[in-house]
Order: C-alpha cells, then structure tokens, then sequence
C-alpha cells in the first residue's frame, strides 16, 4: 500500500495496525525515516518535500511490485511525507511482512535504497542561512547499485 | 496548449510550478521545446538542457521526444525522497 501524505502521521499506530493484518507471517520490519536537525554546521528550520501526484504513487506501486518479485514478502506499507516538515517528525515509514525475516529485512533496505534516489520526491532545506534543494549524496547512489549488482551474480 | 510541469529547483527558476505553451508547428520534439522556453530566460533553458535533468511525456518516463499541442511535459531535477 502507498500512501503520501500531507499532514503528520504516527508511526507506531500505523505499525499497530500493519502487524494486525500482517496474519501468521513470522516477521514485520519497519523503517522510519525522520528529519535531522542539523546538517553540516547548519541548523535546518524546515524541510519542504514535493512530488508528482499520480505519477511518484504510480512508480512506488511498481516499485511495491517488484520488491515483491524479489523476495518472499506480504504487500509492503510505504508511507511518505510531502509538504513542509520540522527536525524530528517522520518522512518516511515502510513495513514488510515475510514468513522469514531475511526477506523482510532484504525487502526493506531496498524499498529504502530506492525511496531515496529513484522515487520522484524534491526536497528543500530551509536553515538559518537560506534555503536549498537537496540532491542524493553519492553514498546513495553506490546503496541502490548494489541491488543490480546482486542482479549480475545471480 | 501543452502543460508544462516544473519540480524542484527548475520550479523555483522558472517562477512556477506550471506553465501553459502553445505548442506550434515549430516544436516537434523536446529539444525544440526547451529552445522556445528558453527564449529570454537563458538561465533556465541551461538548467533545463543539464544531463541530469529528466523528462516524462504524458506521466510515461519511455515516452520518446515527440511534442504536441496537447501534452504534459514534466522537467524534474535529480530526486531526493526519503
């Protein structure tokens, strides 16, 4: 399920009720993502985050997809802000389910890895010296790649 | 009239989220597209020309180039969620 959402939402209800229909699977893993305070010597007042409507919801569902070719896993939960956000709130929650936790905990690291540099969300930092658009740092891009790699070995 | 969407940092050059073209027999493709937006605004024409910037055709990323009057043509700038 993919839901992007303008308003605050609460992590550990949405777990809650995530495990409830999780049925007998033997594993949940969640990830939250929350907004940092500070970065690299600046202090980060507020964090805008837009996306493409239809569009960004069209690819996680693919994405949804093919995590789910991947890997043994229930249908995962991605839940991702938009709007303007302050340090500590959540960004962005995922939650699978599996029979087994190797591929709940492989399902979501990669959920994760493409959330941060393939699904269509903008964000802006807005700190005490002005504002900027952020990018993917390369540490980012050498994350996602390892999943097509794994794809050679196989 | 194409509709022109703008995310990110190209939002902010171009002074807004959406912009509404007529797209004449002169635009055919996306190259000449960006040409005719970049006719008095230099600064974005070039941040639109940059190679990480990517383009969707009617909300389809695999679209090819060609424009008409009645597209949506999407800009978008490298992407950061999460």
């Amino acid at each position: 399920m993919i839901r992007i959402s303008t308003s605050p939402f609460d992590p550990g209800r949405e777990l809650s009720v995530f495990e409830k229909n999780a049925g007998d699977a033997g594993a949940v893993v969640s990830f939250l993502g929350r907004v940092r305070g500070e970065e690299t010597e600046t202090v980060v007042t507020v964090l805008y985050l837009e996306h493409y409507p239809g569009v960004t919801e069209r690819m996680l569902g693919e994405l949804e997809t093919e995590a789910r070719g991947r890997w043994a896993i229930d249908e995962p939960l991605i839940i991702h802000r938009v709007g303007d956000l302050k340090p500590g709130e959540p960004i962005v929650f995922v939650c699978v389910s599996a029979r087994h936790r190797r591929d709940a905990f492989e399902a979501a690291d990669f959920l994760m890895d493409y959330l941060k540099t393939k699904a269509l969300f903008w964000k802006k930092e807005i700190t005490s010296d002005g504002e900027r658009w952020i990018e993917p740092r390369m540490q980012d891009y050498s994350d996602v790649a390892r999943w097509n790699e794994r794809d050679k070995d196989s | 009239m194409a509709r022109i969407l703008f995310f990110g940092r190209l939002a902010d050059l171009a002074g807004g989220r959406e912009r509404e073209l007529h797209v004449g027999d002169s635009v055919r493709n996306l190259r000449e597209l960006v040409d005719l937006i970049a006719k008095g605004d230099d600064t974005l024409g070039a941040a639109l020309r940059e190679k990480s910037v990517q383009t969707i055709i009617n909300e389809r990323i695999s679209s090819g180039d060609a424009i008409s009057d009645s597209d949506e043509i999407a800009f978008l700038p490298p992407v950061s969620g999460g």
